[in-house]
């Protein structure tokens, strides 16, 4: 019997562990990522070249990085690395790849999507004025390129994400006007029970806090932001503090973002099924306790599927991995114990619910945005034309609505307003959110060249 | 004060690498081995292309080739997606017109 | 209660076909209710590619192609909504001598329904677009064809027959179709019953297995046309184009919105499923159709795709939809299984329909599409 054949999709903290499963019990997956290097997100390579030390780029997750940029290392050539490849379609059993201009087909067994998040984003007007970026690509600026995104940076959002970018803007010297939280303060005070499960990251987070006060970064929590100010380059911001009280801050870049978006597009390609999280007020991929999904040879793992983090997506790689293996009829990896595995997720999982808790999804401020508010940046589609959908035209859920209005239909395919046109659809309706549904994925899941090159058998 | 001409992103660290030269709008700009196009670009100016629907400037979003808001075309009519392309010596880039249908 | 559910005609099926007779039926005065499984024209109807197109149709089909064709231009006043509706003419390209012999003779034969055609060489073509290939030979143009906004019309019509008094009722699977002496008898899923003495059959792909159960079986399939679009560029390709062949391989058509992007369709078709209701993309034929569009129109080569999709369409065997009374029963009509190109045919089996139903007969010729010549 030919060795069956098992892709991994993405290769940071959940695809790598993945793939050291699957290699320790004799198999050599391919291994496909879309970024030039392995890493994610969280623990991204800077280009060659560079010289800042892991301490420098990863602060205190410096150790994990260094773990998991050596656990791949100690991979290659006992897995199929494919970079800079694209996954754009996977359905029966086929992946379509398109690698250096060349499109492929890859037939496998099993697969392990570990795709990874990206921001999750609320319009607001003004946002897609240039200086305006997502919290990520602040992140990546200082990173990947060692740029800050402007001269005098203002954060805007909410999550552990927002002051944590705002802390390593400081620490590498930028300018940070203030971080505005649109999370009231009280919210934290309430969850702290459920995130005493992990008080290891309480206390980074208290430290971050600590580094912004110690820099005199002023931090304003229960904000409501207005809008983005400037024509052809940001010049400031206006909000709308606790006490109610408008008030405008000057900077000349913005960074926003309210936690994270499971990237799940191959899983829905792959017709697995969703289920509402209230937690993270999305839809997301059904799995069971190991990363099944709902699809035969379809598994899942990371922040593409539980949105726990870098720490959660190694566990919830292994145990993937794990359940490839069992599937498949070969022994259980050694070194692996599953139910430890599991409890681990389950307490990360409270301290999920507790991030949640602490930094809620404003969907009032969202259902609120005025009529001219650009909600699809990819077809300039506003917020008033969204409305009009659902009320005017009686489109009940998302795709409707995009196939009235255009709205998710651009290049992103609503990955940065889908969340938020539901919210506002919905609101529109006087439904909850989920009512609104989802927009369905569809092939390729990010633009593919009409000059791609097809091999003729 | 803000506003203006001049630079969105500004270099903090690396500054010790080697350079390359590329052409923005008939520039010439300086950029280093290992900057993306987005970041040879906004390092430059401030802005990497006009929204096709008449809303203005747009200068990427999300720097991890998810938004697809940072696509620029080169002066020979081929595109790139700047934040995750590399520069290149030679490159020319445009971010006023756009060159297609390109004839012949 | 029951006498609620009650009309003078029942339609099945919110397509286009059925939401355009519904408006029709209205104009003309007749009490009508349609009946449809999901929300009207999310179906083929909402999916396809939006050819506004009338050359290279089945000649007998042209005199009910022209009236549909009148109507487009009208759908603005009547529906009180802009469709996108573009009359921007109609290229079909050949890239080889006996396909522009094909087009000849096709012209020929067109003129005696009305259709007036422009045979062009390719230089001369490519004088008037310069973005076409060095390898089109020639070409037929079609002045006032077009294209329009698919997603629109058919929920477009369904508003403006509501407006005007039709009952639309949306969410209702009918599963149950009954012959009453007083006509016929249907019942959703949801067990609500609804009553007309006459019966119009426009559930597009599905419409076989309800013609079977009035012992009037058709040799029809469901198959999914593949569609892609590209990401948006200045408005430059006017016309919607095609190509005329006789390879399956070498079909590709496309058409530029106003907003920029380039949509496209062709080289075959992908599996589709009447009981999920979906039909699939085949990424093979995706990148198929990449050759064949670089080979029109080489620019499109510099561009990249956001978005593939496909549609149920139900195809008869000899590619000529259904439509007309029902040759068993009285006070049943069918108009289904539009092989593809019942977009552009919408509007004017609407009109022809109602007027049909209305006046028992139709100044448009319908013989060759009689559900009879199967039986
Ligand atoms: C910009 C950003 C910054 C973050 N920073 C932090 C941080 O500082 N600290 C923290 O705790 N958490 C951070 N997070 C959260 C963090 O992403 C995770 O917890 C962690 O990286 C998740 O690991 P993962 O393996 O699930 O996914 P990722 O690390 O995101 O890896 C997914 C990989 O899949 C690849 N991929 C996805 N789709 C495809 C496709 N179709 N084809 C080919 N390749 C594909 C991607 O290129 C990526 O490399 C950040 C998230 C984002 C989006
Ligand atoms: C991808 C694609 C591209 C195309 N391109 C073109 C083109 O460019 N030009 C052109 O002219 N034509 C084109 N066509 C064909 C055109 O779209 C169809 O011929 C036309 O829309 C058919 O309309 P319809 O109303 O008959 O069918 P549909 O739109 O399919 O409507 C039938 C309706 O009946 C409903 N229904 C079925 N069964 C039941 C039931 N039991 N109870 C209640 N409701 C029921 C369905 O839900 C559906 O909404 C294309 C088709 C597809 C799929
Ligand atoms: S900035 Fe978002 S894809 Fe490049």
């Amino acid at each position: 019997m030919a060795a069956p054949r098992v892709i991994v999709v993405g290769a940071g903290p959940a695809g790598t562990r993945a793939a050291e499963v699957l290699v320790a019990a004799g198999l050599r997956p391919v291994v496909i990522d879309e970024a030039a290097d392995n890493g994610g997100q969280i623990y991204r390579r800077q280009p060659a070249g560079f010289r800042r030390r892991a301490e420098e780029l990863y602060g205190t997750e410096a150790g994990r990085a260094r773990a998991v940029h050596g656990a791949f290392s100690a991979l290659r050539g006992r897995i199929e690395h494919w970079p800079q490849s694209l996954a754009w379609q996977l359905r029966d059993g086929t992946l379509q790849v398109e690698r250096g201009g060349r499109a492929h087909r890859l037939d496998f067994d099993r697969i392990i999507l570990a795709t990874g998040a990206t921001d999750r984003l609320l319009p607001i007007p003004g946002w897609t004025v240039p200086g305006t970026f997502s919290l990520g690509a602040a992140q990546i600026a200082l990173k990947a390129q060692a740029c800050a995104i402007g001269r005098r940076v203002i954060f805007l959002g909410s999550g552990p994400l927002l002051y944590l970018v705002a802390a390593q803007y400081v620490k590498a010297g930028a300018q940070v006007a203030a971080v505005l939280d649109t999370a009231p303060a009280a919210a934290r005070r309430a969850a702290l029970p459920l995130m005493a499960v992990r008080p290891s990251l309480l206390i980074k987070g208290a430290a971050l806090l600590w580094r912004l006060k110690r820099a005199g970064v002023p931090v304003h929590h229960g904000v409501a932001p207005l809008r983005i100010e400037g024509d052809s380059r940001v010049s400031g911001l206006v909000f709308r503090d606790a006490a109610g009280r408008e008030q405008r801050l000057e900077g000349d870049a913005v960074g926003m973002g309210w936690h994270l978006r499971a990237e799940s597009q191959l899983a829905d390609l792959a017709g697995c099924t969703f289920a509402f999280d209230e937690v993270s007020r999305q839809w997301l991929p059904r799995i069971d306790a190991d990363g099944r999904s709902s699809v035969d040879g379809v598994y899942l793992a990371g922040d593409g599927v539980r949105l726990a983090g870098a720490d959660a997506a190694e566990l919830g790689g292994k145990l993937a991995a794990r359940a490839v293996l069992q599937d498949l009829g070969l022994p259980p990896p050694a070194g692996i114990d599953a139910e430890q595995l599991r409890r681990s997720l389950a307490r990360m999982e409270r301290f999920r619910q507790g991030l949640a808790v602490a930094f809620p999804w404003p969907g009032d401020i969202i259902a609120k945005l005025s009529d001219d508010t650009l909600v699809c940046r990819c077809e300039a589609i506003t917020a008033g034309t969204l409305r009009r959908s659902a009320t005017a035209l009686e489109a009940p859920e998302m795709n409707r609505a995009k196939a009235f209005t255009r709205v998710g239909m651009g290049r992103c395919q609503g990955r940065f307003c889908g969340i938020a046109g539901a919210e506002i659809l919905a609101a529109a309706r006087g439904e909850p959110m989920q009512a609104a549904g989802r927009i369905r994925s569809a092939a390729p899941v990010k633009p593919l060249a009409v000059a791609i090159e097809v091999e003729t058998p | 004060m803000m506003g203006g001409a001049g630079p969105l992103l500004q270099r903090l660290d690396e500054l010790v690498r080697p350079s390359v030269t590329l052409a923005v709008d008939g520039q010439v700009v300086t950029a280093l081995e290992g900057d993306t196009v987005l970041t040879a670009v906004l390092l430059h100016g401030a802005a990497l292309r006009q929204s096709e629907f008449g809303d203005g400037p747009r200068a990427g979003f999300c720097l991890m080739g998810a938004c697809q808001d940072c696509w620029v075309w080169t002066e020979q009519g081929t595109r790139l997606r700047a934040c995750s392309t590399p520069v290149t010596a030679g490159l020319r880039i445009v971010t006023r017109e756009v060159p297609w249908p390109r004839l012949g | 209660m029951a006498a609620v559910n009650q009309s003078d005609v029942l339609i099945l099926g919110g397509g286009m076909m059925g939401a355009a007779t519904a408006f029709f039926l209205r104009q003309r005065g007749v009490s009508v209710t349609l009946l449809e499984r999901g929300l009207c024209g999310q179906q083929a109807s909402g999916v396809n590619f939006g050819n506004v197109r009338r050359q290279g149709r089945f000649l007998p089909q042209l005199p009910l192609a022209n009236r549909s064709r009148l109507l487009w231009s009208r759908l603005p006043e009547l529906l009180g909504e802009d469709v996108e509706f573009l009359p921007t003419g109609h290229l079909r390209v050949a890239y080889r001598p006996e396909h522009l012999a094909m087009m000849e003779e096709y012209r020929d034969g067109s003129r005696n329904y009305g259709l007036e055609l422009e045979i062009i060489g390719g230089n001369a073509a490519r004088d008037r677009y310069p973005w076409l290939s060095q390898e089109v030979l020639g070409g037929s143009f079609s002045v006032e064809d077009g294209h329009a906004n698919p997603r629109l019309v058919a929920p477009a019509f369904a508003r403006a027959a509501k407006r005007d008094g039709a009952r639309i009722v949306e969410n209702c699977d009918v599963v149950a179709i009954e012959c009453e002496a007083t006509g016929f008898r249907l019942e959703s899923a949801g067990g609500e019953v609804w009553r007309a003495p006459v019966l119009q059959v426009s559930a597009g792909a599905w419409g076989g297995r309800i013609a079977a159960s009035f012992g009037e079986a058709v040799p029809i399939i469901a198959r999914g046309p593949q569609m892609g679009v590209t990401e948006p560029v200045p408005y430059a390709l006017h016309p919607v184009l095609g190509v005329t062949t006789k390879t399956v391989g070498e079909v590709v058509y496309l058409r530029q919105v106003t907003r920029g992007n380039i949509v496209f369709g062709g080289t075959g078709h992908g599996p589709a499923d009447l009981d999920t209701r979906r039909a699939k993309v085949m990424p093979e034929i995706t990148l198929q159709q990449f050759s064949q569009l670089r080979r029109m129109v080489p620019a499109i080569g510099a561009l990249r795709i956001i978005r593939t999709w496909s549609g149920v369409e139900g195809y008869l065997r000899d590619d000529r939809p259904v439509m007309g009374p029902s040759g068993k029963v009285s006070g049943l009509f069918y108009a289904f299984g539009f092989c593809g190109h019942g977009f552009q045919l919408g509007p004017g089996v609407g009109e022809v329909m109602a007027e049909l139903i209305a006046t028992g007969s139709t100044t448009t010729p319908l013989a060759p599409f009689h559900i009879g010549r199967f039986a």
